[in-house]
């Protein structure tokens, strides 16, 4: 499954960032930041519920980058 | 001297706090929170260091020894106004094991300037200046990118807010998606047409712009199919939806652009990887400025070690090296390349097909749809013994029963109503053609075997199509051509390539020969490939992607999406025109031309080259004045004023150029 979420970043390097974080989440196929239309697009693995991994996705996007947000 | 131009370029940097500020104020600026208390800060930390300037060092002498240490606190904390959160990135970037960054070189430069300000009980303006326009730059840079993003975003933003739907006889405003297909929407003059349909009641000119850059309006009424993302202007139209919003036009048009950015082009990759392994080597380069020339000196020449000197170079050595103008420009550069070329109706799927289509120098086209119209039309009318509309009259009326292509393009030629009560005994003869009577008139048309048929002598035609020969009352009339026509600009559109350093341009097609030869010629197309299956398409570009002189000549194919899906994806950049309603087209190909203006090829040629000339600017620009900077500040010829402000200074640039890529109109 493939949702696509709105977030705040700053600098292109931190969206970079914020992307190696995402993928590296348990629960996430893929994850794409693409930071010039601010916009986050996962894809969870099978069965995965996404509002819970969403939360640990954002909790390890702040932990890298305290400045950005991901509205879920 | 110095002291002058320092004071100066703080009150500067102060003034321009305020007026930013003042502008930040209006809502339109679009400044974020966090930008406004950057600027603050900023303010805040100018104002403080600029009144300590003026003081100046001996304020301090009446504290006594204290003095000195009360000296230090102030800048300290004038230091952490402007700088604190680059400190903590960088605390934080090593706590998670991400050493080297922007905010690493920024924390170690200025902490270092410090460290060495304090030993010598000097100079603690450098480092908190440092400090301070590296923030100004960075906030500009925060801004610039900001608004442009923005401004790109709005520029393509072409989503409807909402849908009119009549209940109970009001007018009622719900969400696009929840509008089920066969509904009938309303779309007042001056909104945008929110899903495709099909006008049940109404007439209006509909604004296209925004989809296929194309500015002459188009006339829609009752029984036209229209796609969604056109503006209404002038009348209220009644339309039954055909589609889902989230399969309608524009919704996947969006879904196109906005995931165009996240297929990164191979100059992207090249900046991540640049930056990832030159971070960490500047900074070793660092460390060996530091502590490989006094060493040298001290064992080697015997000479004093000059620690400090070597230091400060190492320290300015690092602010000079801060990669940003780089890692910035290039993503901005291609979204606004991407940008700039949908506002043109050119819909590229990724900054890497952009590149590569910059580097295309083979043009294979498919014939019909794409150089051609698609459509037969009446395209001459040779040898008639009656004027010629009397003669395609005839020729309309006698076909009129009839729904085969070649009557229909009769009917259209002859563009009046049809008036069965004028045509009787209408006898279709297969293979051959028609024989009734219209107005008491024996008329027979159709190929050569039917006037063979009826005894009658008819003239071969030399042009290419298919013939409709002509015979009345037992005469012959003359004969009507029948062809499929090519676009009115095609042959302008195949010179425009050429000039835009297109190599070779090849045409494909299933059509008979004589018809592709004669095409070919007529548009000055090099090579021409005819009566190909859909199968021996993909085979002739294989093999045209084989005979290609190196691999980095790319070959673009271009169709119109019907039936040449397979060659679309087979070509190194598949370009589909005029796709606006094929579902096919838009997932097979890498660049959809909105509509079927065949000239648009060679514009999106151009918009891709331009883009590419400003990313290679940009990277050359930006790493050759890193390295002479870094050359100099190595030497000894640059301190870290210098080095900060070619920072900032390549940084800004480059942002400017990559926004040059958005405006291609008149390219």
């Amino acid at each position: 499954m493939k949702k696509t979420y709105k977030i705040d970043v700053d600098c292109a390097n931190c969206a970079n960032k914020m992307e190696d974080a995402a993928r590296k989440t348990e629960g996430v196929q893929t994850a794409t930041v693409n930071f010039m239309t601010q916009k986050m697009i996962v894809e969870f693995a099978e069965g995965r519920e996404p509002g819970a991994v969403m939360a640990e996705v954002r909790r390890a996007c702040q932990k890298v980058e305290p400045d950005c947000e991901i509205f879920l | 001297m110095q002291e002058h131009i320092v004071n100066g370029l703080l009150l500067v940097v102060a003034l321009l706090a305020v007026v930013l500020q003042i502008i930040g104020a209006r809502p339109a600026s679009g400044m974020t929170r966090k930008q406004k208390v950057m600027l603050w800060r900023i303010l805040a930390a100018t104002v403080l260091l600029l009144a300590l300037q003026l003081l100046g060092a001996e304020a301090f002498q009446p504290l006594g020894p204290a003095g000195r240490w009360v000296r230090l606190g102030v800048f300290l904390a004038d230091y952490l106004i402007v700088g604190h959160d680059i400190l903590r990135k960088a605390f934080r970037g090593i706590r998670n094991g991400q050493v080297f960054d922007e905010n690493f070189l920024m924390a170690v430069a200025t902490l270092g300037a410090l460290a060495l300000a304090v030993y010598e009980n000097g100079d603690y303006l450098e480092a908190i200046a440092v400090m301070l326009f590296y923030q100004v730059g960075e906030w500009f840079q925060s801004y610039a990118v900001g608004k442009s993003r923005r401004n790109i975003s709005e520029l393509m933003d072409i989503r409807p807010d909402y849908a009119n739907i009549q209940r109970d006889g009001r007018l009622e405003q719900v969400d696009p998606d929840e509008v089920e297909v066969g509904t009938v929407i309303l779309v007042q003059p001056g909104e945008k047409v929110p899903i495709d349909g099909t006008v049940v009641e109404g007439t209006s000119t509909l604004n296209t712009a925004a989809l296929t850059g194309e500015s002459l309006p188009r006339e829609v009424e009752a029984g036209d199919e229209i796609i969604s993302g056109c503006i209404n202007m002038t009348g209220l139209l009644k339309i039954r939806t055909t589609r889902e919003f989230g399969e309608s036009t524009v919704s996947r048009i969006l879904d196109l652009v906005e995931n165009a950015s996240s297929r990164k082009a191979k100059s992207e990759d090249f900046i991540s990887r640049f930056a990832r392994i030159y971070t960490p080597a500047v900074c070793y380069a660092a460390l060996a400025l530091a502590i490989l020339p006094p060493l040298v000196r001290m064992f080697a020449l015997g000479l004093d070690a000059g620690w400090e000197t070597w230091v400060y170079r190492a320290l300015t050595f690092l602010v000079a090296s801060c990669p940003c103008a780089l890692v910035i420009s290039i993503p901005l550069s291609f979204f606004a390349g991407i940008g700039g070329a949908s506002r043109e109706g050119v819909l590229v799927k990724g900054s890497n097909y952009l590149e590569a289509l910059s580097q295309t120098r083979v043009v294979v086209f498919d014939k019909t749809g794409t150089l051609t119209q698609g459509v037969f039309e009446v395209n001459g009318i040779h040898h008639s013994e009656l004027a010629n509309e009397k003669l395609v009259e005839y020729a309309a009326l006698a076909e009129s029963a009839s729904s085969h292509p070649i009557s229909k393009s009769l009917q259209r030629a002859y563009g009046k109503e049809i008036d069965r009560d004028r045509v009787r005994d209408i006898q279709e003869i297969g293979g051959n053609g028609v024989m009734a009577t219209v107005d008491g008139r024996q008329v027979a048309a159709g190929n050569g075997k039917l006037m063979d048929r009826l005894g009658v002598p008819y003239l071969p035609c030399h042009s290419v199509g298919t013939i409709i020969h002509m015979a009345i009352d037992g005469k012959y009339a003359g004969h009507i051509v029948i062809s499929d026509r090519v676009k009115p600009r095609a042959r302008e559109a195949v010179r425009a390539l050429k000039a835009a350093g297109i190599q070779r341009t090849v045409m494909l097609t299933g059509d008979a020969q004589a018809v592709a030869d004669s095409v070919g010629r007529e548009l000055g197309i090099d090579q021409v490939y005819s009566e190909l299956l859909p199968a021996g398409k993909v085979e002739r570009v294989e093999a045209l992607l084989e005979e290609r002189p190196s691999g980095r000549a790319k070959l673009a194919f271009v169709g119109d999406g019907i039936n040449d899906a397979p060659v679309l994806r087979r070509a190194d950049i598949g370009i589909a025109m005029g796709a606006m309603g094929s579902d096919a087209a838009i997932e097979a190909a890498d660049v959809v031309l909105m509509d079927d203006d065949p000239m648009k090829i060679a514009k999106a040629i151009r918009i891709s080259r331009k883009c590419l000339r400003i990313v290679y600017e940009n990277i050359a620009v930006a790493i050759g004045i890193k390295l002479i900077c870094l050359v100099l500040v190595a030497l000894g010829f640059a301190n870290m004023w210098l080095a900060v402000f070619a920072d900032v200074g390549v940084m800004i640039l480059a942002v400017l150029n990559a926004i040059r890529a958005l405006f291609v109109k008149r390219l």
